[in-house]
């Protein structure tokens, strides 16, 4: 029915000229036209042109991969993840395939340098019986390092229309109503004809027949088929690859070898000798936009400014009016040090007693002072409280996590686009591979600075169960987050460089020690690297920004509604006052094992709820250098904020997540406490 | 830094890639089975596919060039595929 209204397109309707038909001509409501091709070949800059300003982006479920959808006259235009086959070993691939399947028409997109890589796909697409047409793109690339490519005999051999493209200056664009009008079949191998006929009689659908024979589990379970043996892949597997090897012996000429080491700073990124320089340099870099910028001048006015002295305030002053409340504002001078305190009481709300409102409000509404709401309500408490599920996590999520996820995303999506991830990925392998990681893993470690939470998720890129659990616990255990970075930052350079030293080397033995138990113990295997390398280029400003924006929607989307849940559980703990009886229970350990004030207990458990807050917590305890260094010890490796927890739990499992959270208590108490019976006297 | 030796390259053995060295042109011979074979055959990296050393890191990561792309390849997966010299 789809393919009905399309070949009416095909015969009636063929108007090259782009966007001169009028939109109604088009019988072609709703044909699924996707996007698919290798990463790196330009994808996103074709979605972006035909889908204009209606996109919608959702993550596809149980996968942080984004799906993106826009409307271009008539038809639905999907992009899709960049994948070198159809398959689902990753959850790209999973989410690649089920919207190829779904698919009226492919535009395959494929990167005319590496003809060789990318014909894989399209020649998988052609054997899946799909309606495609190629873009060849980078054709301004070719020129430039002189390879010819004989387009139109490329189009006889694969049986269908080859369009050239150039993505950066768009050479070619006015042809992609015609590429998507004249989609057709391509010549297909007869062999596999002989191959898919069973299959194909069984599911009816020649793409899901080809997958099914490629080894599928999903798609043979989705007909109740069996699975085809492994050895058939690998047959079709090489055969595809052995013609497209012959179809690039015929088509393609190389004039000269030059430039084929194009960049040497991509060579230089991989040996450790240079690679490790550099990597200083970019992290340096990252540390002043982000560490510095960002995260100090940038998120101290969001959550102090708009945050709390603009919603906060607000939000709570108006519901202050209609219940009892005790308000302590605290004016500060120009140096941050207290200048004098004032408490109001407001036996029955502000609108009660409209003088003293008025003579708090503008007693309050400088910008040199904060106010404390103490609600005696329980359920008031409770929402606009101190750690008021709707206040406290608003600012935070909004005003402090929003723009810090951000950065991190905008951050790494330049480093991806610019070909260095993969690179960086590749120098680090042998030490990830000691720890039961790959070179990849690079990826969620590096975002866990940024956000434990957000890292958490990000390691469902990881190829093994094992993998997931080890990065996760490493990522729960010992890497501090942003938020408690900014913190400890600050009570490190009260404390000095040997408690640094205490510090660092504390952190980096538990990881070490952490990371060989983890490694011995936990089951599975790991998967080794084996990462394609783009070519080194300056990145795309767009792309960056688009990127970050979907990757940011993505993360909160998925966690924010985990931040509020948290909220709530700290909440009922510190209402049915099980909050004050667990700091209880702590303090001996506090006191005697640690050797900290009683108070310290408090700080551990409020970095329960932000970890920034265990770290906050200390500044108006007066410790001694080596109790500052015990202190922020034991709270890095602390047990993770509660948001990180629930997502750990729903990533790794009830069993898995409880243990990991439970042994960060251990290991927290332990090193912290060792650490205290040698410095601290 | 060592330079390619070309005139050593007329033993052939069939050694694992994890032995390979830098600059040299190898063939490969054989493939380790399963969904990685799938994903080098993929990328390119099929029985007789003639590739080049472009960098063996410290520890032992290998960077293959194939024609103008690059492919990296952690050590573990490099103990499993096999090469033979080119004469």
């Amino acid at each position: 029915m789809k393919s009905d209204s399309l070949e009416k397109i095909n015969h009636d309707e063929i108007h090259p000229h782009f966007g001169s038909v009028e939109a109604e001509q088009f019988s072609s409501k709703g044909i699924k036209v996707v996007l698919a091709g290798n990463p790196n070949v330009g994808k996103s800059l074709f979605f972006n042109y035909l889908s204009g300003m209606y996109v919608d982006v959702s993550n596809f479920p149980g996968t942080t991969v984004s799906i993106t959808r826009g409307i271009y006259k008539n038809f639905e235009i999907y992009d899709t993840p960049g994948v070198y086959g159809i398959s689902s070993f990753n959850d790209e691939e999973k989410v690649a395939r089920d919207i190829i399947l779904n698919a009226d028409v492919i535009l395959n997109i494929v990167n005319s340098v590496h003809l060789e890589r990318d014909l894989f796909l399209t020649l998988q697409l052609i054997e899946m019986g799909k309606k495609v047409s190629v873009l060849l793109n980078f054709s301004d690339e070719i020129h430039k390092r002189k390879i010819k490519i004989d387009v139109p005999r490329l189009s006889e051999l694969l049986g269908i229309e080859i369009f050239e493209t150039s993505a950066v200056s768009k050479t070619g664009f006015d042809k992609l109503d015609l590429a998507i009008q004249k989609a057709h079949e391509g010549s297909q191998p007869k062999e596999l004809h002989h191959l898919l006929h069973e299959t194909l009689k069984k599911v009816g659908s020649q793409a899901e027949a080809l997958l099914i024979l490629e080894g599928d589990e999903s798609i043979a379970n989705k007909h109740e088929v069996e699975c085809a043996p492994i050895e058939i892949r690998e047959k079709l597997y090489i055969e595809r690859r052995n013609l497209v090897n012959e179809i690039v012996s015929e088509i393609e000429f190389e004039d000269s070898k030059r430039g084929e080491i194009f960049n040497r700073l991509g060579k230089y990124s991989l040996h450790p000798i240079t690679g490790i320089p550099i990597l200083l340099v970019v992290l340096t870099l990252v540390y002043f936009f982000i560490g510095d910028f960002v995260s100090q001048r940038v998120v101290k006015y969001t959550e102090n400014e708009l945050g709390k002295n603009e919603f906060e305030y607000h939000l709570k002053s108006f519901i202050a009016k209609y219940t009892p409340v005790k308000i302590t504002v605290h004016n500060f001078d120009f140096n941050g040090k207290l200048k004098e305190e004032k408490v109001f009481d407001f036996k029955n709300g502000l609108d009660v007693n409209p003088l003293l409102a008025k003579e708090f409000k503008s007693y309050s509404s400088h910008s040199n002072s904060s106010s404390d709401f103490y609600f005696f309500n329980p359920i008031y408490k409770l929402f606009f409280g101190e750690f008021g599920i709707i206040t406290m996590t608003i600012t935070y999520l909004v005003f402090l996590l929003l723009p810090l996820v951000t950065a991190f995303y905008f951050v790494m999506a330049l480093l991806e686009d610019s070909g260095y991830l993969p690179r960086l990925a590749t120098m680090l392998d042998r030490s990830f591979n000691k720890i039961g990681l790959n070179g990849r893993a690079v990826i969620p470690i590096m975002l866990g600075f940024g956000c434990v939470t957000m890292a958490t998720i990000t390691t469902r890129l990881l190829g093994t169960e094992r993998e997931k659990t080890i990065a996760t616990a490493i990522l729960q255990f010992v890497i501090p987050c942003s938020a408690q970075l900014a913190v400890i930052a600050v009570l490190m350079s009260m404390a000095g460089i040997i408690p640094f030293i205490i510090y660092v080397s504390a952190i980096f033995s538990t990881l070490i020690i952490l990371s060989t138990i983890l490694n011995k113990s936990v089951p599975g295997e790991s998967s080794p690297l084996l990462i394609d390398l783009p070519v080194m280029r300056l990145p795309r400003f767009d792309n960056i920004i688009k990127k970050m924006f979907y990757r940011t929607y993505g993360f909160m989307k998925e966690a924010s509604m985990w931040f509020f849940v948290g909220a709530l559980g700290v909440g009922i703990l510190e209402i049915t006052g099980l909050l004050n009886i667990w700091q209880e229970i702590l303090s001996p350990f506090t006191t005697i094992w640690l050797k900290l004030p009683k108070e310290t207990a408090t700080a551990f458990i409020m970095g329960m709820v932000r970890r920034d807050f265990g770290a906050a917590g200390l500044f108006h305890l007066s410790l001694s250098p080596m109790q500052i260094t015990v202190a922020i010890t034991t709270i890095t490796l602390f047990v993770p904020c509660i948001a990180s927890f629930i997502i750990m739990l729903k990533e790794r499992g009830w069993r898995q997540g409880l243990l990991i959270w439970s042994g960060t208590w251990f290991f927290a108490f332990f090193i912290g406490g060792i650490i205290a019976q040698i410095f601290v006297h | 830094m060592k330079k390619p030796v070309k005139d050593k390259i007329h033993t052939d053995h069939i050694q694992p890639l994890d032995k390979i060295k830098k600059g040299m042109q190898v063939t490969i011979h054989s493939l380790p089975d399963g969904i990685t074979k799938a994903q080098l055959i993929r990328l390119g990296i099929t029985t007789g596919a003639k590739v080049v050393c472009l960098h063996r890191l410290p520890g032992g990561t290998i960077v293959l060039q194939k024609n103008r792309q690059e492919i990296a390849i952690g050590y573990d997966l490099a103990k499993k595929i096999k090469f033979n010299f080119i004469q």
